[in-house]
């Protein structure tokens, strides 16, 4: 048995889902369903690619037109799909590894081009599927199974990167304000451009354990307790900040759309005729 | 009849958009690079897309993204390029994904003879990507057989759903020749087959009886499913190593098992030869010139040439095999496809292989003289 | 499976199958509501409940859901 909203727009017959008990992944996925019920969208316009990993199991679960591509490789593929038939909303589920190591230079070009896609990542600090190497979003310092001693890389973040690339929505949001979550998402689909929203979600299993953060529910507590909303962020010493990151809708910017533009370059060969 | 002289680069975009291709993804690589500029020219007037993507993988990626909506796609590339091709030319194997890969090949390994003939990726085309798997490769040696093969290319791709490549050679690539066009009556065109039932009854990657393939339902037309490059069963999901062994046989077989309507070959002046030269692609230009030289000289020599060089034409080669003394295996390589002719042909008869690796084409006077020395020797 | 449990107007139901025993939704509710019985979530207070939705919103497993079946 499943609520109405699963049984609308989750393939029920594929549930339960592979991930590990208290993984955020599940909080995540439901804010995206959630997002896309909100807006209305027909099931059938919709196409959600994925990568590889965790996270990247996600469009199997759920009842669109479902691209489950290779590691690093969803916003390639959704690129394809988006100017092939702009008509369809294209959103891509990744994870940190996937969008931003092995698939980091597709994430920079898909920004640049600001195309029609909206991108969650579900960053959990952690290759989870590979069984837990450190990423490049686990902090300094975190210790993953190839981090042994801790993790000598600086950490990548994520909405600093898109806005520098070229983004023209960006958001961060948690697993644990997972309503706060489903508007950033549903306003990156509303936003006719390149949409990114960093979902910082938990991994309990390799992560958590890895690092000595507690149980499932201990991470999300801590991950409700480190959250502040950008214009409390603005306000705290660098002191206050240690341990805590910024969440909030950071960037919304107007500006042309890839899509459209060819649309145009299309239109401009079809004058003569018309 | 429209007569025009034209490159083999722009004979192959010109064969693809006569096939019906709407999209192009791609980023520059020489010698190829022609093939991307002439489809961003042309792309846009026909309706078509055409995008310049940020490497190779996502080139490959967005081809088999686009081809999900029901675009015939198209990539091209050489040598490096199609190095980095082979990861999610694995991916439009698996998934059946229709969609045409040209690789105009140059010297490798690596970046090599950036600018200079090769036909170094035979082995690469059938073999890049990992894992078990048949691969269907088309080797035109004209200006005219490029815009014929790119056709036939993207019917087979959507016959057989499967990416289907087009191996090139840079001298033909960049070559100018006089090309007639051909009329339509004189081209076949195929799309893919989609489904007739309802959604609800679709089963993404089910066989139905009588079909090669299953039917390929267009992202966005109702039909939601569900593309993986994990194993799957017939509903498209996941479905783990008890299903592996049916679905990649299956991948196989549909290639492997209608070699008679996918391979096709030349055979030149066979019917009396003692020594027969297997050649392709530019190589059996010069091979030909040298066997008219040679014949005019009494040496009974002929060539067979595959067009279709994966699947390999093993039964004609297994025949020929049976006729001739000595089947000398003329390429520029170290011995490729030599491999596989002596893989089909080595029981029966002397297979012999002859090749270069510098960059220059093989002249037919090498040809006469190896033949000769065959003969003599 | 699945279990619906009903007080009045309000009810709530689990489906046991799904659920993995994480514990999320029993510890942020904010009326202790839910209890983990032999790792299984338990409507035990719905006397209590305010229909939040909080351990709907936040179960990572969608096991756990206001209303019936």
């Amino acid at each position: 048995m499943a609520s109405t909203l699963v049984k609308e727009y989750f393939r029920e017959d594929k549930l339960p889902h592979i991930w590990c008990p208290g993984c955020g992944n599940g909080i995540v996925t439901r804010a995206i369903v959630k997002a896309i019920d909100s807006l209305g969208l027909d099931k059938d316009n919709v196409c959600i690619v994925s990568g590889i990993g965790c996270s990247s199991r996600a469009p199997g679960y759920l009842d669109f037109n479902t691209l489950h591509t290779t590691h690093g490789r969803a916003l390639a593929f959704a690129t394809g799909v988006k100017m092939a038939k702009p008509e369809l909303e294209v959103i891509v589920i990744t994870g940190d590894g996937d969008s931003s190591a092995i698939g980091g230079n597709h994430l920079i070009h898909a920004c640049r081009r600001n195309i029609d896609i909206t991108t969650i990542v579900f960053n959990n600090n952690i290759y989870g599927m590979t069984g837990g190497q450190y990423s490049p979003t686990t902090p300094t310092g975190d210790k993953g199974t190839t981090a042994p001693y801790g993790n000598l890389d600086a950490n990548f973040d994520l909405c600093e990167l898109t806005k520098g690339a070229g983004a023209s929505y960006i958001a961060r949001g948690t697993a644990y304000a997972a309503k706060q979550l489903e508007k950033f998402i549903a306003e990156g689909i509303k936003n006719k451009g390149f949409s990114f929203i960093e979902a910082i979600t938990a991994c309990p299993t390799y992560y958590g354990r890895k690092n000595k953060k507690g149980s499932a529910v201990d991470m999300l507590q801590t991950v409700k307790e480190s959250a502040v909303m950008d214009k409390a962020w603005d306000r705290l010493s660098e002191e206050q900040r240690q341990g805590k990151f910024k969440i909030g809708s950071f960037h919304v910017e107007a500006k042309p759309e890839y899509t459209e533009e060819y649309k145009k370059l299309i239109a401009s060969f079809n004058k003569g005729e018309e | 009849m429209t007569i025009r002289l034209m490159q083999g680069n722009e004979a192959c975009v010109e064969g693809a958009l006569r096939a019906g291709m709407k999209f192009y993804a791609g980023y520059p690589i020489t010698p190829s690079t022609e093939i991307a500029e002439i489809s961003a020219i042309e792309l846009p007037k026909v309706g078509g897309k055409f995008i310049q993507m940020e490497d190779e993988i996502s080139s490959m990626g967005a081809v088999i993204g686009a081809s999900l909506t029901g675009l015939k796609s198209m990539t091209a590339t050489s040598g490096p390029g199609f190095s980095l091709k082979q990861e999610n030319l694995g991916y439009g194997i698996i998934s059946e994904v229709p969609c045409v890969v040209v690789n105009v090949q140059r010297g490798g390994p690596s970046t090599g003879l950036p600018t200079s003939p090769a036909q170094g990726d035979i082995m690469q085309a059938k073999w890049g990507t990992h894992g078990d798997h048949a691969t269907i490769a088309l080797y035109p040696n004209s200006v005219r057989e490029i815009y014929d093969m790119t056709i036939r290319a993207f019917n087979l791709s959507e016959k057989y759903r499967t990416p289907v490549i087009l191996l090139l050679d840079e001298i033909i690539g960049h070559m100018r020749e006089r090309i007639e066009i051909p009329e339509d009556d004189e081209i076949e065109i195929i799309d893919r087959k989609k489904p007739t039932c309802s959604p609800d009854e679709y089963k993404a990657y089910e066989v139905k009886e009588g079909d090669i393939v299953p039917e390929m339902a267009d992202f966005g037309t109702g039909y939601r499913y569900h593309v993986t490059g994990l194993v799957h069963d017939e509903t498209g999901f996941p479905a783990g190593a008890t299903k592996a062994e049916a679905l990649i046989r299956r991948l196989i077989d549909k290639i492997e098992d209608n070699k008679d309507d996918i391979c096709t070959y030349e055979e030149y002046m066979l019917d009396d030869a003692d020594i027969a030269i297997v050649a392709f692609g530019c190589t059996s230009r010069s091979a030909k010139s040298a066997i008219k030289s040679l014949r005019g000289e009494g040496y009974k020599v002929g060539m067979f040439r595959p067009i279709t060089i994966w699947p390999s034409p093993e039964k004609q080669l297994e025949k020929l095999s049976k006729r001739v003394k000595r089947i000398i295996v003329v390429e520029m390589n170290d011995g490729q496809y030599f491999l596989e002719v002596d893989r089909i042909a080595g029981k029966n008869t002397l297979v012999e292989k002859y090749g270069r690796l510098n960059g220059e084409i093989i002249p037919p006077h090498e040809i006469i003289s190896v033949v000769k020395e065959a003969y003599n020797g | 499976m699945a279990t619906t449990t009903t007080v009045g107007l309000k009810s709530h139901t689990v489906e046991e199958e799904w659920c993995k025993g994480c514990g999320i939704c029993v510890a942020f509710c904010p009326k202790n509501v839910l209890e983990l019985e032999n790792e299984i979530v338990v409507v035990k207070r719905l006397e209590d409940c305010i229909q939040c939705g909080q351990c709907e919103l936040r179960c990572p497993d969608f096991a756990i859901w206001l209303g019936g079946k």
